[in-house]
């Protein structure tokens, strides 16, 4: 196939059946919230923008577990493990490693390597043992649990890596944060415009390279394993392997978050693997809409701000809104909010349409 | 040429032996009917050649080739093809998209979408193409089943009651569809309750009963056969 006809249809990926959202009026709409989006900070404080950050940094791990959970049907109560894993992961190797000659970077890179290592590892036993359903839930919530276990229990000197110490329920903290290479000054990515503007570019390619994914033949035989595993099994796919390389890839975006969050605070604690911490993905995208990138990425954000909000002026009830949510999520709107909404107006539209033809 | 051929399968539950040594035959391009009352082994056969159960003993052989060891899917790719009894399809997705799920194998692009179509044409669900597949009747689904089983280009398509809860008008048509794809070269075996239907299509037929083959012959031999009318009535236990 000639190059230029190649590029169009990877393109056309972008959209298809498994994805919300086509032609001219999505994409000029995508286009307006990332202007907004790149806009955002000439008119906010360094300060604010760079805190901001943090919700960005979350919507990876929530895109890669409507992957797993949403497309492929396979529910992960832990995908704070991987992301657990990474951030320490990226501490200690930047710790030892410093932060000139773009070591941050290879760091980030090695990190997330090593989380989507461990989702391997961990998803060639699942997936080929063929665990599935609330037993999926169970063991990968077990296996982040027993992380945050473990490292709790680092505090002491001699858990140590390197020059990297530990540190227990006090979590790591002293990591450099991501740091570009630069001629003459190397310009490091402390939480402010610079971070943001690196951060969004990542989400947008993240989104984008997930659209094609899920509307490739590939998504097609996903999906196909969510609805009937059985029937996607009797035509000819070996469906262990497209869950596993679903898992791998959404635990390896967990991991991308996990190192992102920790680069930019500076800071991971074991509670980061820990129940509410692992309960909260699911509560991100089973309210946007797990079945769609871009229900997810939206509910998460939304989700998110309402979360920390509640934690400044609700404190400890935060956390209860939250299962609140949850629960009623999946019994009035059981796939997401956005898609349940579109739906009651368009029936409603319809009706009130139907009401003045008579 | 024998396309599917078991040699004393064996299979056992615990103390119950579902399957007894059962040597079967179906011959390139024959539709055969597996037939007998509830519980005579059918499904558990049925499972075995498909890979979903693994025998206790003896051996599968497809096409020459022993068989009794592979996977499933590895099955579906040498060319065997399934239909289930209750209808395995994609639910929450649309008519189209099921077909091209099984089809994307062996095709794509524009030639993935021009056998679609003739699919769709073949299956009479052209007009219910952008439906999700859930909404369908049950027949319709029945049938785009067997679409997708068939999209396959199977040698040897397996069929479990692919008639269950189909009207009359409906199960005559799956008849002719299955005729029709034996008219190509498949070769079928199905497990069939509904005597109309196995009359319509088999060449030959195998009767099971407590996991042995009981009786084999055509259809009209079978039916002649006091014995088989026995077992269905409850008078041979043996």
């Amino acid at each position: 196939m000639p190059r230029g006809n190649k590029t169009t249809s990877v393109l056309k990926l972008l959209e298809g059946p498994q994805t919300l959202g086509k032609g001219p009026g999505f994409w000029s709409g995508c286009a307006v919230v990332l202007a907004l989006a790149c806009a955002y900070p000439l008119f906010a404080d360094g300060y604010d923008v760079g805190n901001n950050v943090y919700f960005f940094n979350w919507v990876f791990m929530a895109l890669g577990l409507s992957l797993i959970w949403g497309y492929g049907g396979a529910l992960s109560f832990g995908q704070t493990a991987f992301f657990g894993v990474a951030g320490y992961a990226y501490g200690v190797f930047t710790i030892n490693l410093g932060d000139a000659y773009g070591l941050t970077l290879v760091s980030l890179v090695a990190a997330v390597g090593l989380s989507a290592l461990f989702a391997g590892v961990l998803g060639y036993f699942l997936f080929f043992g063929r665990i599935s359903g609330v037993f999926l839930g169970i063991v990968t919530l077990s296996v982040t649990l027993v992380l945050e276990r473990f490292m709790s229990q680092t505090a002491g000197p001699e858990w140590a890596i390197g020059s990297a110490r530990l540190n227990g329920f006090n979590g790591m903290g002293g990591m450099p944060s991501l740091t570009i290479p630069w001629f003459g000054a190397d310009i490091a990515l402390y939480p402010d415009v610079g971070l943001y503007y690196l951060t969004l570019a990542l989400l947008v390619v993240v989104y984008l390279a997930l659209r094609m994914l899920v509307n490739s033949r590939f998504g097609n035989v996903l999906v196909a394993i969510r609805e009937n595993p059985q029937r996607a099994e009797m035509l000819g796919y070996d469906i262990r392997r497209y869950q596993l390389v679903a898992f791998v890839i959404g635990s390896a975006l967990a991991g991308l978050s996990g190192v992102l969050y920790t680069a930019w605070g500076n800071y991971i604690t074991p509670s980061s693997m820990g129940m509410s911490a692992a309960a909260l993905p699911v509560v991100w995208v089973a309210v946007g809409g797990r079945s769609d990138l871009t229900t997810t990425l939206f509910g998460t954000l939304l989700v998110l701000a309402g979360f920390q909000y509640l934690t400044i002026y609700g404190s400890q009830y935060a956390l209860v809104v939250m299962g609140f949510l949850l629960v009623v999520t999946i019994l009035l709107a059981p796939s997401g909010i956005f898609i349940s909404l579109g739906s009651f107006f368009s029936r409603g539209l319809r009706r009130r349409q139907a009401r003045e033809s008579i | 040429m024998a396309i599917l051929e078991t040699r004393k399968l064996d299979k056992w539950f615990g103390g119950l032996h579902v399957t007894d040594e059962v040597d079967f035959t179906l011959e390139q391009g024959e539709i055969h009917c597996l037939i007998g009352p509830n519980g005579a082994g059918k499904s558990t056969f049925f499972k075995l050649v498909l890979g979903e159960h693994s025998p206790s003993g003896g051996a599968i052989l497809y096409d020459g080739k022993d068989i009794t060891k592979a996977k499933s899917f590895e099955r579906i790719r040498h060319g065997i093809s399934v239909k289930f009894q209750v209808p395995g399809i994609f639910q929450a997705l649309k008519v189209r998209q099921n077909l091209q799920i099984a089809l994307q194998h062996h095709l794509q692009g524009a030639s993935l979408n021009e056998e679609t179509d003739r699919l769709l044409e073949f299956l009479k669900l052209k007009d219910a193409e952008n439906q999700l597949a859930g909404s369908l009747s049950h027949g319709q689904k029945q049938w785009l089943e067997i679409g997708m089983a068939v999209a396959l280009k199977p040698k040897l398509l397996l069929l479990d009651e692919p008639t269950a809860g189909m009207t009359p008008d409906e199960t005559h048509a799956t008849g002719e569809m299955v005729q029709a794809l034996n008219a190509e070269g498949v070769s079928v075996l199905a497990v069939e309750h509904d005597m109309a239907f196995v009359r319509q299509i088999a060449q030959k037929v195998t009767v099971l009963h407590f996991g042995k083959v009981f009786a084999q012959g055509t259809i009209n031999e079978i039916v002649a056969d006091e014995r088989v009318a026995s077992i269905y009535l409850g008078e041979v236990h043996a």
